[in-house]
């Protein structure tokens, strides 16, 4: 807003007139995404570039390590994994949940069970799976019981790979059937009816219209999930206490390790990296909303 | 209401026998009976839930009718699959595939009849030729306006060379000057290429400024189908007449083929009561309107004004309380500019013939 001063105490507006009003109502969001957004992604940035409180790549060349690299790899894999068994199965879940009645119990149901379910990560979860297929679980133990049966052979494949695979997978599905009903929403009845009035069977509307039309939401929706994945930390820790298999338990690792110090400009690297990934996982994904919100609006 | 051109006769005879459509209690459908002669264009015209859509919807294979049967071209199709009919359609909202562009959707019905990707372009083009899109075969819909689109679907609809062309309110969503050239363009290419022709609209107007033939529907039943010319001078039920715009009902008496209508003595049209007091039915433009000056009372008084350019619609209250009859009349703006709300005025009717029925 500019000002003149006109020898009065009144200040005289010139120029554009800009209203105060929508500016300050944005300011909390933007108080919000400046204390947890701006400034640990600058602390983030700046601090992978120091060591000892100089400028230095050492961080940046730890990354390129086999130990970070294989950790980075599980990490993508996990995350891709989880993704891809998540979109493909909650696809299918949401595609019963919009083919049965809009006000059906069926759909209201799932649709809030889906919205619980998606948020049921972290400790929670990861206990909720000790306590009932772990090694002492209780399905264990009556499985054991009842059949002579070891769910684990011996592995412990819970408190590795697999197990976070299937374990994320379990708030990864409902992810996807909330992110992907909209999706499913959109595709017109109009579509159906055209295509089949133009000759169009059932596997032909899907393969010409249906599936190319949902492809971009899909993917959209599958990235979300892989971003989901990738960044989650809680489930994984309690999971598994012990290895750093996944970036984020190296993270936790290199700022808690009681065995190797000072390695905290290295997990602030570390989260350099995950962000990286993230930001162009998250590029990728809005490039295919935008063409879905064009296509389905 | 323009008169309809000659049309060619190069399309397929459509003929629903006694449909029936029930959905739980309501009866969408109640015994409907409808022949439409080879490239003729028959408007179905009524209000939302009379059951126009689906009957037009059971021609297309979209819905399944709860008895009754559909025949086109002599050949029964009441258990044939809808992708198996043969019929082009264009919808209410815009159907246009969004992945695909313009001259990919209108090819889309002869790619699923296993056409080559030559022959099915040089369709598409020269669809696209018809409707006057030529230059936008490599757009998308939605780089096209909501006219455009609809004319690609009208193109879409035509290029699988249908036996029968469904229209279903395909003007509704559109700006009235786009709806107005829109329906011009639909008749001249359904005069064309001589397709049978069903139109579902709710906008009288429309109807009877493209159709052969018009059918007011009511409760799942035909009430009448005729040209619409004849519609609109013959309405021959209280429904039909309101529907095509006899919307003022005056007390009258009938004896002797005329009736005396605000004390002037009128033609009947055929079906109405044939004696006695009734309701007549007087469209706006039969209902005359003079201003009263001198302190003169008049019989009615003016109780709102509609300006609508050239015309204007003025409502008007003849008498007071109970007894009060309201009526609406279409007269020169230079007549209704010079009226204000209260003014007394001297309400009439022309010697134009009105339908008379039992009063209710």
């Amino acid at each position: 807003m500019a000002l003149t001063a006109t020898g009065s105490d009144t200040p005289t507006r010139t120029g554009r007139r800009l209203s105060v009003g929508p500016s300050l109502a944005l300011l909390p969001f933007l108080v919000f995404v400046g204390i947890f957004l701006i400034i640990p992604t600058v602390t983030v940035i700046v601090q992978g570039f120091l060591e000892n409180g100089r400028f230095s790549l050492s961080n940046i060349e730890t990354l390129f390590t086999g130990t970070v690299m294989r950790a980075l790899w599980k990490s993508v894999v996990l995350s891709a994994s989880t993704a891809l068994i998540g979109a493909v199965i909650g696809a299918i879940a949401s595609y019963l949940v919009v083919s049965g009645n809009p006000d059906g119990l069926l759909r209201r149901g799932a649709v809030s069970l889906s919205g619980v379910l998606a948020q049921f990560g972290g400790v929670t979860l990861a206990f909720a799976w000790i306590t009932t297929v772990g090694l002492g679980g209780m399905l264990q133990r009556a499985l054991e019981a009842a059949f002579g049966y070891d769910v684990f052979g011996g592995s412990g494949w819970l408190y590795d790979m697999p197990g976070l695979i299937l374990v994320y997978s379990y708030f990864q599905i409902p992810l996807m059937v909330i992110v992907f009903l909209p999706a499913l929403n959109g595709l017109r009845p109009q579509w159906r009816e055209a295509a089949t009035n133009l000759g169009a069977s059932t596997w032909q509307f899907w393969k010409e219209v249906g599936i190319p039309v949902l492809t971009p939401p899909f993917l959209a929706s599958a990235l979300l999930l892989f971003a989901n994945a990738f960044a989650a930390y809680a489930t994984a820790a309690i999971l598994v206490s012990q290895g750093q298999i996944i970036l984020p338990l190296m993270i936790r690792a290199a700022l808690t390790s009681e065995v190797v110090l000072g390695q905290q400009n290295l997990a602030f690297a570390l989260a350099l990296e995950m962000v990286v990934v993230v930001a162009v996982v998250m590029w990728v994904y809005n490039w295919y909303l935008k063409r879905a919100a064009r296509w389905l609006q | 209401m323009t008169e309809s051109p000659a049309r060619t006769e190069r399309g397929t005879p459509v003929e629903l026998t006694d449909l029936t459509r029930v959905y739980g209690s309501i009866h969408a459908l109640d015994g409907l009976t409808l022949h439409i002669d080879p490239g003729e264009l028959v408007a179905l015209l009524g209000p939302s839930g009379c059951g126009k859509t689906t009957a037009l919807r059971i021609l297309a294979g979209l819905d399944r009718a709860t008895s009754g049967t559909v025949a086109v071209g002599g050949r029964d199709l009441t258990g044939v699959p809808a992708n198996k009919r043969d019929m082009g359609m264009v919808f209410q909202a815009y159907s246009l595939f969004p992945h695909m562009t313009v001259r990919d959707n209108v090819a889309f019905g002869l790619k699923m009849r296993g056409r080559d990707k030559a022959a099915r372009n040089r369709r598409a083009d020269d669809m696209l030729d018809l409707v006057g899109l030529t230059e936008h075969g490599g757009r998308f819909a939605h780089q096209l306006s909501g006219g455009q689109q609809q004319r690609v679907a009208l193109a879409r609809a035509l290029a699988v060379e249908p036996s029968v062309l469904l229209l279903d309110e395909p003007l509704s969503a559109l700006d009235a000057k786009v709806r107005s050239q829109l329906r011009d363009e639909i008749r001249r290419v359904q005069l064309e290429v001589g397709t049978t022709t069903l139109f579902v609209t709710h906008d009288q107007e429309e109807a009877l400024a493209v159709a052969d033939r018009v059918g007011v529907m009511n409760q799942g039943r035909m009430d009448q189908i005729a040209a619409p010319a004849d519609l609109y001078a013959n309405p021959a039920t209280p429904f039909v007449a309101e529907f095509v715009g006899l919307n003022n009902k005056v007390p009258a008496t009938v004896d002797g083929g005329r009736a005396q209508v605000l004390g002037v003595s009128v033609p009947v049209i055929e079906g109405s009561l044939s004696a006695g007091p009734g309701i007549a039915m007087v469209r706006p433009e039969s209902v005359t309107v003079a201003e009263v000056g001198g302190g003169d009372a008049g019989n009615a008084r003016v109780t709102s004004v509609n300006f609508l350019g050239p015309i204007s619609r003025v409502y008007c209250r003849l008498g007071e309380g109970d007894g009060a009859i309201d009526l609406m009349a279409q007269v020169a703006s230079s007549l209704a500019t010079r009226l204000t709300p209260g003014d007394p005025v001297v309400v009439g009717v022309e010697p134009t013939a009105v339908l008379v029925v039992a009063a209710p």
